[in-house]
């Protein structure tokens, strides 16, 4: 098989395995679990075979695996069906392999009552094509077939709980605001095509970075429109707000699209046509601005969640932002090397809180807080979770360290002045607000683990153990997340060969950051979780012993019933409250951009549907209902003309032939 | 002699005729109006064919068939009128309203007792009929 | 000959005979003129009268008349055919009908219907365009009477029985078609001829006039 054959097939098996799966899913229900399984596994074990064989040991020299077909011809700009497989692509495609591998067999064990299964499974391999297809494509309207089946793919995992009324708006919301997003950025495509006239990614970054090619007509413009889109695919302020709202889905949903892969194809896109961003200094400073808000305001925000997997989003969107933040100083490497770092870790923060929620009973922090021996439940989850966390907070030796660190120090490179085309600004932004970032990171990661694992109060009730599919996933992350960092040595000859490697400031910055961060949680839960004992709260499932995905639906729809908000809970136990203060209400609800946006958008849209509802009703409806009145009333007066009098008939007939006769004698005699 | 004479004559009687036709209630004196008309045309027929001075005489022995035809049809027009009175009870043509769209249900049939076609109708109609004959 | 003819009358000039003034009328012309007026009058009544025997007799009146313009347009065989079968039989027959269908002697106030109005609107404005097209045709146009006898009992029979002999026959099944639609039209429904005595004023009278029709045709 040669190469180009496998990174074909890539794609190809889950879409195949998806087409099966929905079609024959409900016929051969026997069939469903290997049918999802299988070819997500073949391709992962093809796109490491790819991996393998393209990259590695070489350094840049590799030139990238390249393979077009024109299926058709399309005009003046050629589509065509194209494979790019650099280092970037085929590293991604491992991740997203195997992040879509531990999602399926976890998900055999953690939905496996579920009646929509079959469904469930195929719409996860199908995305799993689109995102392989994004990764691998070449051609930039391939690409956004990719884009846009992940963006409905989302909206149907999302909903997969559909009974409850949060999943429903929360899947709209997703497809909504990320579609939103979609559009500048269908323009900006055709505006990049216009002015290069191909829709080949590596001929558009060829002709950017060589020499000789002309620079582009508007820079600024392609990557603003660009950017939209990416903001909103990758979850990036101010079109973030979909991510918190999106965890109504399963939590494997969350791992598989809201945390590893889609919202990491906006990064990966900017990855890929970084010097279309690099020819615009307005541009990065835009990118730099939205990445060091983002990181910031999501951190915050993460400190006020209650629902477990909610904290887990923010900071998913927060760690996107670190991501943005290296493309806005030019470093795709340190970028793509968080991206996969982060989908590891992250991945495994969402299996094991899929795992924490049903043996909790609850998504609730606070209730959490209230319940002691959960490590003993599940002490697989708890370790591989808190090695989760470690790395997400970017304590050493784990993977989220030396990826974090590679961002900072390209920034710190930035900022001094070291890197050409980067302003100095746009290097202190990204390294101000990642400092930051890494601070509240830390806060809030310590929160997590504490509350989650260190409760006090009733004892957990044994629901038995968790499925070993689901464990055994758990461990299988647990490598990458662990030990990833330390390729930082190798992965530089797979990117473009710039060192990744930690330097001593940002390390001792960074790492000192999230001890700092680390250590104040530390002492501000020792100071509430007194006060834990003393105000009952919580709820738990109704159905304990029911599968995973039972627990975690019945938490989401009752979490706003029993603390009053979807996000936030009335816990004066939460550390976090205490250090955020007054701050911890506009927090809890993501500083009221959702209410922004009510105001901006929701309402002048409503308020434009009522009047055109009204326009509908009242004109619209009047034409109609005048278009059918008219022959009715003309009827009723031809009825009535139909009086059954014959000479009446005649006397009108012969008047009629009179007046024919006399025009016809008129018009013979010329008159 | 002057053949606008006859052909005026024609003229004005098939318009007296026209008028019968559309005037007149009886069906009878409808079918009197109809002869008339049928005269003038006659009228016309011959003093055309006297005129043209035809060899044929193609003028005078249409005049004849059209005769004839009229009295066949003034035969079957009466044996018709004579049907629909003794069905009827009527032979007044505008109370025969069979052709009129009916009115919508629930509205009162106000005058149109007579001339609602129903077998009722034609079964009360024949007892008066064999009374009054 | 004819053809010559036929086109003169196309073209709107008659056999204009030199000699004849638009306003010199003839003898004949003004008999002519004064029996189409009383022709015309008593067809005026027949349509007008409130009385429905009397309409009857103005009928004959006016067939009568239109009888005597036959005579004068020199047509002596249609004019007595005319005698015979519209005042013979066929206002006999409709008499028969009146008195049949109970008409009321007398005065009747509802003989015309409610579209009178309309029905002479729509009369005077036939009339008025038949006649304005009429004499703007036939203005210059005039009927040579002397030229011989154009429609005598010899001359129509001749030309009946020698080139009219197919329709004349074809004619003659017409009116048995009548004769027979008019006794089936006039029989009662389902009567098998045993109640004779009441069907048979429906039934004498269609038999009644058929035959007579048939017999003065033949």
């Amino acid at each position: 098989m040669t190469t180009t054959t496998a990174a074909v097939l890539v794609p190809l098996l889950p879409f195949l395995g998806a087409l099966v799966g929905l079609g024959a899913g409900r016929r051969a229900p026997g069939f469903v679990r290997p049918l999802a399984v299988l070819p997500t596994l073949a391709a992962t074990a093809l796109a490491v075979l790819v991996a393998v064989r393209q990259g590695g040991g070489e350094g840049s020299g590799t030139a990238p695996l390249h393979a077009s077909t024109r299926l058709a011809d399309t005009g003046s700009v050629p589509v065509d069906l194209a494979l790019n497989v650099d280092g970037f692509a085929a590293l991604v495609a491992v991740l997203v392999g195997v992040v879509a591998c531990c999602v399926q067999i976890y998900s055999t064990g953690y939905l496996r009552d579920d009646p929509r299964y079959s469904s469930y499974a195929a719409l996860v391999s199908l995305f799993t094509a689109a995102m392989m297809l994004v990764v691998y494509s070449d051609d930039l309207i391939v690409l956004l077939v990719g884009w846009e089946i992940m963006g409905i793919c989302s909206y149907f995992l999302v909903g997969h709980y559909w009974e409850t009324a949060a999943a429903r708006s929360a899947s709209l919301k997703a497809f909504l605001v990320t579609k939103l997003g979609d559009v500048p950025f269908l323009i900006g495509l055709f505006v990049l095509a216009g002015d290069t006239g191909t829709f080949s990614i590596s001929g558009i970054v060829t002709r950017l970075t060589s020499d000789s090619g002309a620079p582009l007509d508007h820079p600024t413009l392609i990557a603003l429109l660009l950017l939209a889109g990416v903001a909103g695919k990758s979850a990036q302020f101010p079109l973030h707000t979909w991510l918190p709202d999106a965890m109504a889905g399963p939590t494997p949903v969350s791992a598989l699209i809201h945390a590893a892969t889609m919202v990491a194809a906006g990064v990966y896109f900017i990855a890929r046509l970084l010097p279309v961003f690099l020819s615009s200094a307005a541009a990065l400073a835009v990118l730099a601005v939205m990445a060091a808000v983002t990181m910031v305001g999501s951190a915050l925000a993460a400190l006020a969640q209650d629902d477990i997997k909610r904290v887990l989003a923010y900071s998913t969107v927060g760690q996107l932002g670190y991501m943005t933040g290296a493309l806005a100083v030019g470093d795709r490497g340190a970028a793509v090397f968080h991206l996969i770092a982060h989908g590891a870790f992250k991945a495994l923060l969402f299996l094991g809180a899929g795992v924490i929620i049903h043996a909790a009973g609850t998504n609730s922090l606070a209730a959490m807080s209230r319940m002691s021996g959960l490590t003993k439940r599940i002490p697989d989850a708890f370790w591989t979770v808190t090695v989760a966390l470690l790395a997400l907070a970017a304590i050493p030796p784990f993977a989220g360290f030396f990826s974090k660190e590679a961002v900072l120090g390209a920034a710190e490179h930035a900022a001094t002045g070291h890197t050409a085309d980067i302003p100095e600004g746009v290097g202190w932004t990204v390294l101000l607000a990642g400092l930051l970032t890494a601070l509240l990171t830390a806060g809030y990661a310590a929160r997590l683990w504490l509350m989650a694992f260190h409760g006090k109060g009733e004892p957990v009730p044994d629901h038995g153990k968790q499925p070993v599919a689901m464990n055994a996933v758990l461990w299988v992350l647990f490598v990458p997340t662990a030990a990833f960092g330390l390729g930082y040595g190798a992965l530089p000859d797979w990117f473009d060969g710039e060192s990744l490697t930690p330097t001593l400031t940002t390390s001792v910055l960074g790492t000192g950051m999230a001890l700092a961060g680390a250590l104040v949680m530390y002492g501000a839960w020792r100071h509430t979780s007194a006060r834990a004992a003393r105000v009952p709260l919580g709820a738990v499932a109704a159905h304990p012993d029911a599968a995973d995905a039972v627990s975690e639906a019945e938490a989401i729809a009752t979490h706003e019933a029993a603390y009053g908000s979807v996000a936030a809970a009335p816990d004066p136990a939460d550390p976090g409250r205490l250090l955020l203060g007054p701050l911890h209400r506009h927090a809890a609800t993501g500083f009221h951009l959702d209410a922004v946006y009510g105001a901006l958008f929701v309402r002048p849209v409503r308020a434009a549907a009522g009047l055109v509802r009204f326009l509908d009703r009242e004109v619209i409806e009047t034409y109609v209902r005048g278009f059918a009145a008219a022959p009715g009333l003309f009827g009723a007066a031809v009825r009535r003309a139909q009086t059954g009098n014959v000479q009446t008939y005649l006397g009108a007939l012969l008047a009629g032939s009179l007046v024919l006769a006399v025009a016809a004698v008129l018009v013979a005699a010329g008159a | 002699m002057h053949l606008a004479y006859p052909a005026v004559l024609a003229v004005l009687l098939f318009c007296t005729g026209l008028y019968g036709v559309l005037a007149r209630r009886n069906a009878i004196l409808v079918l009197m109006s109809v002869e008339l008309m049928l005269n003038a045309v006659n009228l016309n027929l011959v003093a055309f064919d006297v005129w043209l001075r035809d060899t044929l005489h193609a003028g005078q022995a249409l005049t004849l068939f059209a005769i004839a035809i009229a009295a066949a049809e003034i035969g079957i027009g009466l044996a018709i009128v004579l049907l629909v009175h003794r069905n009827r009870g009527t032979a007044d043509v505008d109370r025969l309203r069979d052709l009129a769209d009916p009115p919508p249900a629930g509205t009162p049939a106000a005058d149109d007792s007579v001339t609602a076609p129903t077998d009722n109708g034609a079964d009360e109609a024949t007892p008066v009929r064999r009374q009054t004959a | 000959m004819s053809s010559a003819v036929q086109l003169a009358a196309a073209t709107g000039h008659g056999l204009a005979a030199p000699g004849h003034g638009f306003l010199s009328p003839t003898g004949v012309e003004i008999a002519f003129l004064l029996v189409g007026l009383a022709t015309l009058g008593a067809a005026v009544v027949t349509v007008t009268t409130r009385q429905l025997v009397h309409a009857a007799l103005w009928l004959v009146v006016t067939l009568g008349g239109l009888a005597v313009e036959y005579l004068l347009l020199t047509a002596e065989f249609i004019a007595w055919v005319q005698v015979l079968i519209y005042v013979g039989s066929v206002v006999v027959l409709l008499l028969f009908g009146l008195m049949l269908t109970k008409a009321p002697i007398g005065r009747s106030p509802d003989a015309d219907s409610g579209n009178r109005p309309a029905a002479l609107a729509v009369a005077l404005a036939a009339a008025a365009a038949l006649v304005w097209v009429v004499v703007d045709a036939f203005r210059t146009t005039w009927i040579d009477l002397d030229k011989g006898v154009q429609g005598s009992t010899a001359v129509s029979g001749e030309s009946l029985f020698r080139h009219w002999v197919l329709p004349f026959e074809a004619l003659s099944v017409l009116l048995l078609a009548a004769l027979v639609g008019a006794i089936v039209l006039s029989r009662r429904n389902g009567d098998t001829g045993g109640t004779s005595g009441t069907t048979g004023t429906g039934g004498t009278g269609g038999d009644k006039g058929a035959p007579t029709r048939g017999k003065e045709k033949r």
